[in-house]
């Protein structure tokens, strides 16, 4: 009897074991296997945007979306930092510096059919900066301080429009080609209101389709793009924040693009299948040396420390190849401002012993702090530890304490005194000024609103950086930016240690992929087999 | 019964108070705010207190707790400020797909994991009962998060029988057999450990009343042996297999997020890390009291049908 009903139980199974094969099969036939059609281009992004309003918002993440979706008055040269006329087709710029008037392109329309002119243009300004203007509270607006020089957005006639700044502002054009400074559709946001974050309208070579939360962001083509229409039909974002799953993705086909590559998992993409594509961009990773009190204090410990620590083995080993060491507070990316003669601290732990000899200090006792992970920080755990070695093999007695991002920024931001003497931390900027600028200024200290937060004062430093700010002659910024950085780096207000090259990966069936400086993803010329 | 019901219903409010107090409390202890996950580098002090301003996380904390349960209690849970979304529309969608990721693991690992206990117990010591003893140790030993990537790596990316993550395509999918596809791989991941579970406590709650007086009388009156294993002893041990099973419907809930960071699977407990990580403070806040009052629900009905199945238990 017993035997019956283990017979039925088994056959039982079995047949319910089939039925369940059979039917997943069946699911697994007329979708998994199916490739991504021609024309349609599938990125797999890091997160879920947070909205489609470049006022908006602040993750690189966002941006990737955005740049194909508006135009900026001007734009990056393709491959480079330098700006180029976008939907400003020229623009004259006052002899002090404080008026710039754009010539607009004509007959340029956004994707809802509004036109784009001098007065869209000033609606969107005045939305980010004017808290009396009416759509203001479809905010907040935390980049708007990169405009924060602009004092008035004055209509001339249809197709010009004129800035008056408060003072005379260098980075202003460079600010201008950051996604904070696309225009977008005046007439979507009275439409949509608080909603238009969700129902984007720009000029841009791309125009919003769909959004559906945490599956999709779908982009169809902008025929009419004033630039010439771009090769693919559709461009579908889809968030994977998992890295590990993200890669997955990219060797089952399931995505055509995916950016951030974690180090570890390049080597998985070696093949002919895919094409691997790097570039350096305007990213430094430094540590930041509390300068105004411990061991740091002394610039010949901060300079040890520079010495002692093996920058090349950290970015190929630790980095897989996916950072360059840096020399100094500018990264190379920005050509025109970066100086060529800079050489990187060598790696040299006798003079870094030297050194340290003769600022007469022995075991510097150092409080070291990590991050887990962050924006731009790439593996700030295994780094640190990396750094921590190399400091204590020459003498150092360095102590880790690891926190969580938002707790590390809450933590560094206001300032290392009495807390720590060295930091991690990292910036991608789009204009040489902006990080020099905001930590290493005197007058960038914490208590003052930058982000110096290591104290570092050099009153040599100050006055160029003033003057590279409000000269418009690119030359002149030039030289000054080139003459701080062999100071800064004699100083040692930092210890440098790498500039990031971005990586993305596409799959055999992408062509015409290449990432820009900026770290931005323009899709218009990629094509999809 | 109607009573019982409405008593239960009762005590779950104390329960809900508690858990706004809590998840109110953490959000506002743990270190960082929303201010620097949404500047990151650029967090100025000034900047800083003029976004807290614009979320309103300047007011005093008592006053803050307050408005929000008070807006909560009329049904507004206040818009997410990493999504720029209503908490409650963000919540509900999200909810729906953890709902059929974790519906769908559960009665996996109930029907599976009772069939393979009732099997075990029939057969005690005989092949059947040593082949699942060993894969249900096995299925519990194997942290499911390890299981998924381990899934992903073996049936999505070598065979690709299986999309690796997500719900739908990411473009033209989205129909039942779309859906279905993608949710073979996590529903087996997160069902497996809690199918171990139900199948080691089934067997024993089994072999406990298969060998009570009645099943002996029930054989001896010559009812067969499969009325008596499925019919009589089963019906018996449902009444220990239940509690089992309403505490495993909470494990697949919680075991969810892991299972859904993994296969980007588009649920609630995705959604609670992403918010965790952004300090978005009412969006965590509005999941975690959403999910908590769907847990009460779900374990006051186990109860309920519990004593439905066994008049011992007072209502």
């Amino acid at each position: 009897m017993t035997q019956g009903i283990l017979n039925w139980t088994r056959r039982g199974l079995l047949a319910s074991g089939t039925a369940l094969t059979m039917a997943l099969t069946l699911g697994a036939g007329d979708a998994a296997q199916a490739q991504t059609p021609p024309g349609v281009l599938i990125v797999g992004q890091i997160a879920e945007p947070k909205a489609l309003d470049p006022a908006a918002v602040t993750a690189v993440n966002d941006f990737r979306i955005l740049m194909n979706i508006y135009d900026g008055l001007v734009r990056y040269k393709s491959g480079t930092l330098e700006v180029e006329p976008a939907l400003a087709e020229s623009w004259d710029i006052s002899e002090d510096g404080t008026t710039y008037t754009f010539h607009l392109r004509e007959g340029v329309k956004f994707h809802d059919g509004s036109a784009f002119d001098a007065e869209a243009v000033k609606f969107n300004f005045d939305r980010m900066l004017d808290e009396d203007h009416p759509f203001h509270n479809t905010g907040p607006f935390p980049l708007a301080f990169f405009f924060s020089s602009v004092e008035e957005v004055t209509v001339v006639d249809p197709l010009t429009v004129e800035f008056t700044l408060s003072a005379p502002f260098a980075p202003f054009l460079s600010n201008l080609a950051y996604p904070t400074g696309l225009i977008v559709s005046p007439a979507a946001v009275e439409e949509y209101g608080a909603d238009y974050g969700r129902n984007p309208s720009g000029t841009g070579p791309f125009s919003f389709a769909e959004w559906q939360s945490n599956t999709h962001v779908i982009l169809n083509a902008n025929a009419e793009y004033w630039d010439g229409a771009p090769e693919l039909e559709t461009v579908v974002f889809r968030p994977i924040t998992d890295a590990n799953t993200r890669t997955a993705e990219m060797l089952a086909g399931g995505i055509d693009l995916m950016v951030e590559v974690p180090p570890v998992s390049l080597s998985e993409f070696e093949g002919d299948d895919f094409t691997v594509v790097e570039q350096a961009g305007p990213h430094v990773w430094f540590l930041i040396l509390n300068t105004k009190e411990g061991p740091f204090a002394d610039k010949l410990v901060r300079q040890a420390a520079n010495y002692a620590v093996n920058k090349t083995a950290l970015v190929e080993n630790v980095l897989e190849g996916t950072a360059e060491v840096a020399a100094g507070p500018i990264p190379p990316a920005f050509a025109w401002a970066y100086d060529e003669s800079l050489e990187p601290y060598a790696y040299d732990p006798d003079k870094a012993r030297e050194l340290l000899a003769e600022a007469g200090v022995e075991n510097p006792e150092l409080t070291f702090y990590v991050t887990e992970g962050g924006s731009g920080m790439l593996d700030p755990v295994a780094m640190g530890t990396a750094i921590q070695a190399d400091l204590e093999a020459v003498g150092f007695d360095v102590a880790i304490e690891t926190y969580e991002w938002n707790t590390f920024l809450g933590e560094v931001n206001p300032g290392l005194e009495g807390k720590a003497d060295m930091a991690e931390m990292a910036w991608m900027t789009n204009d040489p000024d902006t990080l020099p600028y905001l930590a290493l200024r005197s007058d960038a200290w914490p208590d003052k609103g930058g982000f110096n937060s290591g104290y570092y004062s050099n009153p040599e430093v100050d006055e160029l950086l003033e003057t590279a700010r409000v000269s418009t002659s690119q030359e002149e910024r030039a030289a000054a930016y080139k003459e701080m950085q062999q100071i800064v780096q004699e100083d040692a207000p930092w210890l440098f240690v790498a500039n990031w090259k971005q990586n993305a990966v596409t799959s055999g069936a992408v062509e015409n992929f290449a990432l820009e400086p900026s770290f931005f993803l323009l899709l218009k010329d990629v094509v999809k087999n | 019964m109607t009573g019982y019901i409405l008593k239960r219903l009762l005590s779950a409010i104390p329960v809900l108070f508690g858990i706004t107090v809590i998840v109110f409390l953490i959000m506002a202890m743990i270190p960082g705010d929303p201010a620097l996950a949404i500047l990151g580098a650029y967090a100025t002090p000034e900047n800083v207190e003029k976004i807290n301003r614009d979320l309103g996380l300047d007011a005093p904390l008592v006053a803050r707790y307050f408005i929000w349960l008070g807006n909560m209690l009329t049904g507004d849970f206040g818009t997410s400020f990493s999504l720029n979304r209503p908490v409650i529309d963000e919540v509900l969608d999200r909810f729906g797909a953890t709902l059929l990721l974790a519906g769908t693991s559960f009665i996996l690992c109930a029907i599976l994991g009772i069939a393979a206990g009732v099997v075990s117990a029939a057969r005690q010591y005989g092949w059947a009962d040593k082949g699942i003893t060993f894969a249900v140790l096995l299925g519990i030993s194997i942290p499911s998060f390890f299981l998924g990537m381990m899934m992903i790596l073996i049936f999505a990316v070598e065979l690709r029988w299986f999309p690796v993550s997500g719900m739908r395509m990411a473009y033209g999918g989205g129909g039942f057999a779309d859906v279905a596809n993608h949710l073979v791989m996590p529903a087996i991941a997160l069902a497996v450990v809690a199918t171990g579970v139900v199948a080691r406590l089934s067997r024993s709650a089994m072999l406990e009343v298969l060998r009570q007086d009645f099943i002996r009388t029930a054989r001896a009156k010559g009812v067969g042996e499969g009325r008596v294993i499925w019919g009589h002893a089963l019906r018996a041990a449902m009444v220990s297999i239940i509690p089992v099973l309403g505490i495993q419907a909470g494990f697949v809930l919680s075991g969810a997020v892991y299972i859904e960071m993994v296969f980007q699977w588009p649920g609630v407990g995705r959604m609670l890390v992403d918010a965790i990580l952004k300090r978005d403070i009412l969006l965590v806040q509005g999941g975690v009291v959403f999910v908590a009052a769907c847990y009460v629900l779900f374990n006051i009905a186990v109860d309920v049908a519990q004593s439905l199945l066994d008049p011992r238990i007072k209502t």
